[in-house]
């Protein structure tokens, strides 16, 4: 039983980590319809940045993160202006051109920064564990729990709570219209990609202290953050949300009792299924047409 | 036409054939002769730049480039200079091929000097070998080969476990947990190690292999947990062992009860660590940065004055920096006009010389005789050695494997 309850935080842990990764994404690909490929990669920065202001700094992972937000979602604004905003009506060009972004950022940090792993040290206030009985549950991982509901709500509050928000949704129904209205559709694009290259930053600065920091990190990243918003459904925030939890804890109870690897392909094979019966996801949402 | 005519004509067609293949000996002799000829000795150097291996690859090419630049500062090898050719084959296999073929042929190579996983120098042996050229290969790995055109210059795993298992029972226990990357490596040394546990009555109590690149490992460390084993028998390599080593600290479990003993972690893979996550845990090899020699510490010495006072030294440079003076030590031997990559490997035969780790031999299989050590890891990222084996311990590739022994002449099977 202390197994089934480990692993279930194990799954709960992942579950946290990939909604924070895929959350921007699912903001961008739903609100925009743009597959943005470099999403890694701005996780990636996002983990550099906490990297740099550490070392160069003195700056801890929790100091570090409103400043990392910021960094990466000016980067995601620049890229947005130079490049995406001129490709909106051409969807499929936008995965070319962010999959070159991607590798030109990879690039950029190896010939920068050096391609080996770099060491950036957890928050001092969160390491130990939490122990429940049997169940041990590591501080930091809890906190990355915490973090990234606040940071559903926080994104679930902008879209439905906000004039943004309002404007963005409208944007989303009809561009022509609400153009019409004197909504500028372009800033409001603008702002969402910073605001989806922002959260992906600070996915970054939170799994470095237990994941690896090298350049090439981003491209396994957004594979899982792709499966995830595939099954949660476009543009979803509710679909990002359960489709995380539903990959992890799958994840780790399928590895709990066959091994990670086997657990691995038995998730994968599932979502193979899931999407022959439900080909728009778990909670598709009708605003796009 | 009758079956007997067409059958001479075979013959006739075959005994021109034999002629041919008769006079290829000697076309091939000619030019062998053309090896090395000019002002310049040409080497290849064949170490990824880019791509997923970069990060290690890189060390292994400065530690190349350092050796080489000494020999030529001090003046070449028969007043010749090494004239370094490099490749860049970005981590990809077939690339690896390719290139040796063109520094093999288009740039009449005496010796590449490349690779460093298995993948890409098994891409490579088909390559040396058909062309008898000679390619060293710094890295330890899991043996089981027996090439007669490969310099083996890393551990294999009778040398990294055969004073490590016996020492790990003693201090910590029989109950072995094995944890490693899903491909070749891990799956050879798991098995040398299952075959040293069965004989001096340990036990896996369990034994798993994760994806390369895998980074989430609390399921592992739940099951760890759960297991309570004696000493975790870790081959998880490169950014996997990071997120392994600092998951495995941050669950705060205890390097004096259940260690981390690795065959794989290096100085390289603890900077990324982090000191106070390694600390407390073991690694085997036959090289630690902090090895008290003379030689190691004119070797750590230069190679910091080089490429920066960041930079780490570690068992696989180490054996990349003093492959190139064993090279060097085979050509001395040599008559300068009779220098072909053949020729080189049968004077390396039995050479020995003053490594960082200390003297090692080169065997007749073409491995080399080392010196394993385990060293524990400090907060400052540094291994303090431990235990020292008191002899040079000779190479076995196929000791997991009964009745088959490599020998100067290939495989044996008995």
């Amino acid at each position: 039983m202390d197994v089934v309850f480990n692993q279930l935080f194990a799954g709960l842990s992942m579950a946290s980590i990939l909604l924070i990764i895929a959350l921007g994404l699912a903001i961008i690909y739903g609100t925009m319809g743009v597959i943005n490929l470099a999403h890694g990669e701005f996780v990636m920065l996002g983990a550099y940045a906490t990297w740099a202001l550490q070392s160069f700094a003195g700056l801890g992972v929790l100091a570090a993160l409103p400043l990392v937000f910021a960094a990466v979602a000016a980067v995601g604004w620049v890229i947005e202006k130079l490049m995406v905003q001129r490709l909106y009506h051409r969807p499929l060009d936008t995965i070319l051109a962010t999959w070159g972004i991607g590798i030109i950022l990879q690039q950029a940090v190896r010939l920068s920064v050096g391609a080996e792993s770099r060491f950036v040290k957890g928050p001092e206030l969160l390491s130990g564990n939490t122990e429940i009985g049997a169940l041990v549950m590591s501080n930091y991982r809890l906190f990355v729990i915490a973090f990234s509901i606040f940071v559903l709500v926080g994104s679930w509050m902008l879209m439905t709570r906000t004039e943004f928000g309002t404007k963005l949704r409208a944007v989303i129904q009809n561009r022509g219209i609400s153009e019409c209205y004197g909504i500028e559709s372009k800033r409001i694009y603008s702002i969402t990609f910073a605001y989806g290259a922002g959260l992906a930053g600070i996915a970054g600065a939170l799994i470095t202290p237990l994941f690896s920091t090298i350049p090439t990190m981003g491209t396994g990243l957004v594979v899982d953050a792709f499966l995830v918003v595939i099954v949660g459904g476009l543009g979803s925030l509710i679909g990002a949300a359960s489709a995380s939890v539903l990959i992890g804890e799958a994840t780790a109870l399928l590895s709990a009792v066959m091994n990670d690897t086997l657990g691995r392909i038995a998730v994968l094979a599932g979502i193979i299924i899931l999407i022959r019966f439900r080909p728009r996801g778990l909670f598709p949402s009708d605003t796009r047409n | 036409m009758k079956r007997r005519q067409f059958l001479g004509r075979v013959g006739a067609v075959g005994a021109v054939g034999m002629a041919s293949s008769l006079s290829a000996p000697a076309l091939l002799s000619s030019t062998r002769a053309a090896f090395a000829q000019g002002d310049d000795i040409p080497v290849g150097v064949l170490f990824s730049l880019t791509g997923a291996v970069a990060v290690v690859e890189h060390t292994l090419h400065d530690a190349t480039l350092l050796a080489i630049e000494e020999i030529n500062a001090a003046g070449g090898v028969h007043g010749k200079q090494l004239r370094p050719i490099i490749e860049d084959p970005a981590s990809d296999p077939a690339t690896y091929a390719d290139r040796a073929r063109r520094l093999m042929i288009r740039d009449k190579c005496v010796s590449v000097f490349g690779s460093y996983t298995s993948a890409s120098r098994q891409a490579v042996l088909p390559v040396t070998e058909q062309r008898n050229n000679l390619y060293w290969y710094p890295t330890l790995y899991e043996g089981r080969e027996c090439s007669r055109n490969v310099m083996y210059g890393g551990a294999v795993p009778n040398q990294q476990q055969d004073d490590l298992i016996p020492w790990a029972i003693e201090n910590f226990g029989p109950r072995f947990y094995m944890i490693g990357n899903n491909y070749v490596y891990p799956k050879e040394e798991n098995n040398y190690c299952k075959s040293l546990l069965s004989k001096l009555g340990g036990e896996v109590v369990h034994e798993e292999y994760v994806p390369l690149g895998h980074s989430d490992f609390s399921s592992v460390i739940n099951r760890i947990r759960a297991e309570e084993p004696d000493v975790i028998f870790a081959t998880v390599v490169g950014d996997s062992d990071v997120a392994f080593a600092r998951q495995y600290h941050a669950a705060e479990l205890d390097p004096a009860k259940m260690p981390v003993i690795s065959l794989t972690r290096s100085e390289v893979e603890v900077k990324a660590i982090g000191g106070e996550a390694a600390a407390g845990h073991f690694s085997s090899a036959p090289y630690f940065m902090g090895h008290n020699t003379p030689e190691n510490e004119r070797f750590v010495e230069n190679y910091k004055a080089r490429f920066g006072a960041d930079q780490v030294t570690h068992f696989v440079s180490e054996a990349a920096y003093f492959q190139v003076y064993q090279f060097k030590a085979a050509l001395e031997k040599l008559d300068p006009s009779e220098i072909t990559p053949a020729a080189i490997r049968d004077a390396a035969v039995g050479l020995t010389l003053n490594a960082p780790q200390g003297e090692v031999l080169i065997d007749e299989n073409l491995h080399t005789h080392l010196w394993p050590k385990i060293g524990q890891w400090q907060s400052d990222g540094q291994a303090k050695v431990l235990i020292q084996s008191e002899e040079r311990v000779a190479p076995k590739p196929y000791a997991a494997y009964e009745g088959q022994t490599c020998t100067g002449q290939g495989l044996v099977k008995a």
